[in-house]
């Protein structure tokens, strides 16, 4: 047996702890484990800002399951009760507002973690060769982000929970021929109705939940097998001493570990400032409307998705209907998302880091960071907001044409990237990574 | 670090060129053509408005509108006693422990209002409290209007003013502005330069003031119920940002003794 021939454990300074570890260590790879992805995992040691978003991720992970699991104690997924039930929450549970806007707060959180771990990804080339699968597993995770996030919203019962559904669902009736049946299958009822929400509860509370850790799980298995990429671009495996360790790579324990709980406390900070003294964030985080109880027979005067959403949803309404179908719309936002999955393949560039990328690509990046705020932006609000060009261009609402420009940007930046990667004019890579 | 900033720097720059920026005009950022609303002089802490608030609440409010979200006794929070709040605030057979329901039909409701007075357990989390302000002093007198009156913040209610005796009955006057007249030329016609005024033609048992301290205090209770943790969720708020802080730097030092080493 392998098993038995492993060393004992040693080294915790305590006997019976030792003798504890090594019965375990030989019934389970518990030291190795620890080595593989912790002791003996050897990061870049030139994190730098950007690299705190992935650890801090998982952290408001934790934190959407710990509460979830509160919230589900005594929320009611019934047509009914739920809309009291979150109130009951917030007044007569004790700590329940807490837990209740940990995991609101938490839901805008994990977003701008997760835009700003992929953002990490495309100014340091994160999402190239040999790590394409750690990027595809990051993408899946997104999505599945955005599913768990837009069926979480309908839980609370309110009049944007009801209508932002309800757009959300239609999306999938103007698929030609399918359609119509398919949004009926999806909210199981005529209308967005308590078979909605109860099916919604139970994709959000379990079913999503269980294949996004997978996903995760995956994604750190896949990049500890590649390793972590840096601010330089360059592999640091391609240099190792004697014994085989990176010559600029630092075991991920301790090092990371005590620089990372310096970004979670400085994290959360902002989560406390935001949960305790602004969580509704102006109506960014939890929006005024959804305090009136969803009603069928009302339509609200102006509906947004929440703000993580904007950027895809200026894109679905920029987009001009064909044949009076909102299709081609529909399929825009799909393919604005799907797009990310190619992107490994899109880039043809030599180096990875935009240190050492030429102006075409810094330009490009620039552009698309501006256009995806604007986006965000616009999504926010109803298309009038700026107001209307004048007659000669057909009074055309000035936030539809802008978000029509930035819609083809948006595209233009994936489409054009194998050209203006391959013709740029990069800089050098360095033989080891720089501080 | 260097390379930190300019990467950081870049996107932000390029959104201040942004073309984008060109296309917000002044004109369009006057909203919707809401009306403006007054600022609602609200204190959350002062428990004597607070009170004053839930009186004028039980009194004026909870005959139409329910709070079904809202226990009686959870005003213990604001210094009340049981005995004093089933004795001067609940005019049902109500327990104290009981919700802020009310007896109303909704057939009846609809047949006299034209629609269901909504709940107003957390009304100030959905309209806000400016709004509220506004409205409840936005009330005059319209007989063409099946209640006989209207408002100048939510136009064609159903609601009528149940506070006109505090209050008073007051009308619409309108007339044609005399500095617009002269330069009518500018926009083609002055039909739009009117100049609308609220007189009061039957006073309350309030002065004006003393009205607007009365809603101040309505609303302020409306913002409490609609969270009534808000305060104590501030209070706590400030002990868990110390504790951060106070860590911080604990933390700080705890990676640089680590990161001696690394060069």
């Amino acid at each position: 047996m392998a098993a038995a021939e492993k060393p004992p454990v040693s080294g915790t300074g305590s006997v019976a702890l030792d003798g504890a570890l090594t019965w375990v260590d030989q019934r389970f790879p518990l030291i190795s484990t620890w080595k593989a992805h912790l002791a003996e995992y050897y990061a870049p040691k030139n994190f730098n800002f950007w690299y705190y978003f992935g650890g801090l991720a998982m952290l408001v992970l934790g934190i959407q399951i710990v509460t979830g699991i509160f919230l589900t104690m005594n929320y009611k997924p019934d047509a009914n009760l739920a809309f009291a039930s979150v109130e009951y929450i917030m007044r007569e549970v004790p700590g329940g507002w807490f837990i209740r806007y940990m995991h609101s707060t938490g839901a805008s959180a994990f977003f701008i973690c997760v835009y700003l771990h992929m953002f990490r990804a495309l100014l340091y080339g994160s999402h190239r060769k040999p790590r394409e699968l750690v990027w595809i597993f990051g993408v899946l995770i997104y999505l599945l982000l955005m599913g768990e996030a837009f069926f979480g919203y309908l839980l609370p019962w309110g009049q944007m929970s009801y209508w932002g559904a309800q757009v959300i669902i239609n999306l999938f009736s103007a698929i030609p021929f399918i359609g119509p049946d398919l949004s009926l299958w999806i909210r199981g009822d005529y209308v967005i109705a308590d078979a909605t929400l109860n099916r919604f509860f139970a994709l959000h509370v379990i079913a999503l939940p269980l294949v996004l850790l997978g996903l995760v799980m995956a994604h750190l298995l896949a990049l500890h097998e590649v390793g972590s990429n840096n601010p330089d671009g360059i592999e640091i495996s391609k240099r190792k001493d004697a014994k085989g360790v990176p010559l600029d790579g630092i075991p991920f324990h301790p090092y990371y570990t005590v620089k990372d709980i310096m970004g979670v406390v400085v994290f959360l900070i902002v989560f406390a400032i935001i949960v305790f003294f602004a969580p509704e964030m102006g109506g960014y985080f939890l929006e005024a409307n959804n305090f009136v109880p969803a009603n069928p027979l009302q339509t609200p005067a102006h509906i947004a998705p929440v703000w993580y959403f904007t950027p895809y949803y200026s894109i679905l309404r920029g987009v001009p209907p064909l044949f009076n179908s909102q299709f081609p719309g529909v399929v825009a936002m799909g393919v604005s998302v799907m797009v990310l999955f190619v992107l490994p393949w899109l880039d043809r560039s030599p180096v990875k880091s935009i240190r050492y990328r030429g102006p075409y690509f810094k330009i490009a990046l620039s552009a698309f960071v501006v256009v995806f705020l604007v986006l965000g932006y616009l999504g926010t609000e109803p298309i009038t907001v700026w107001g209307q060009f004048g007659a000669w261009l057909g009074n055309a609402d000035r936030a539809t044409v802008v978000a029509r420009i930035c819609t083809v940007i948006y595209f233009l930046f994936f489409i054009l990237m194998p050209w203006y990667t391959s013709i740029d004019k990069n800089k050098p890579e360095p033989e080891r990574v720089t501080h | 670090m260097k390379n930190l900033i300019a990467t950081m720097l870049l996107p932000a720059m390029a959104l201040i060129a942004s073309p984008a920026a060109l296309f917000v005009s002044p004109a369009a950022m006057a909203s919707e053509g809401g009306v403006r609303l007054d600022m609602a002089p609200i204190k959350p802490t002062d428990v004597v408005s607070l009170q004053s608030g839930a009186r004028t609440f039980a009194n004026y409010c909870l005959n139409c509108h329910s709070a079904s979200l809202m226990r009686w006794n959870r005003l213990m929070e604001l210094g009340l006693n049981e005995a004093q709040i089933s004795d001067n605030l609940i005019f049902t057979g109500a327990k104290v422990g009981d919700l802020m329901d009310v007896a109303i039909n909704k057939k009846d409701a609809r047949k006299w209002f034209g629609a269901v007075p909504p709940d107003l357990s957390v009304i100030a989390r959905a309209r806000g409290a400016d709004w509220l302000y506004s409205y409840l002093r936005g009330f005059y007198r319209d007989p063409a209007r099946p209640t006989g009156w209207n408002n100048t913040v939510y136009e064609n209610v159903g609601m009528p003013n149940p506070m006109w005796q505090l209050q008073g009955e007051r009308v619409r006057v309108e007339q044609a502005a005399k500095g617009a007249e002269g330069k009518e030329s500018k926009e083609g016609h002055g039909a739009a330069a009117k100049l609308v005024r609220y007189e009061m033609v039957r006073p309350g048992s309030l002065t004006p003031v003393q009205y607007d301290e009365t809603v101040a205090d309505l609303v302020n209770f409306l913002v409490y119920m609609g969270e009534p943790a808000a305060t104590t969720r501030k209070q706590i708020g400030i002990f868990v940002l110390l504790f951060l802080l106070a860590l911080w730097p604990l933390v700080y030092l705890l990676k640089r003794e680590f990161w001696k080493d690394v060069h």
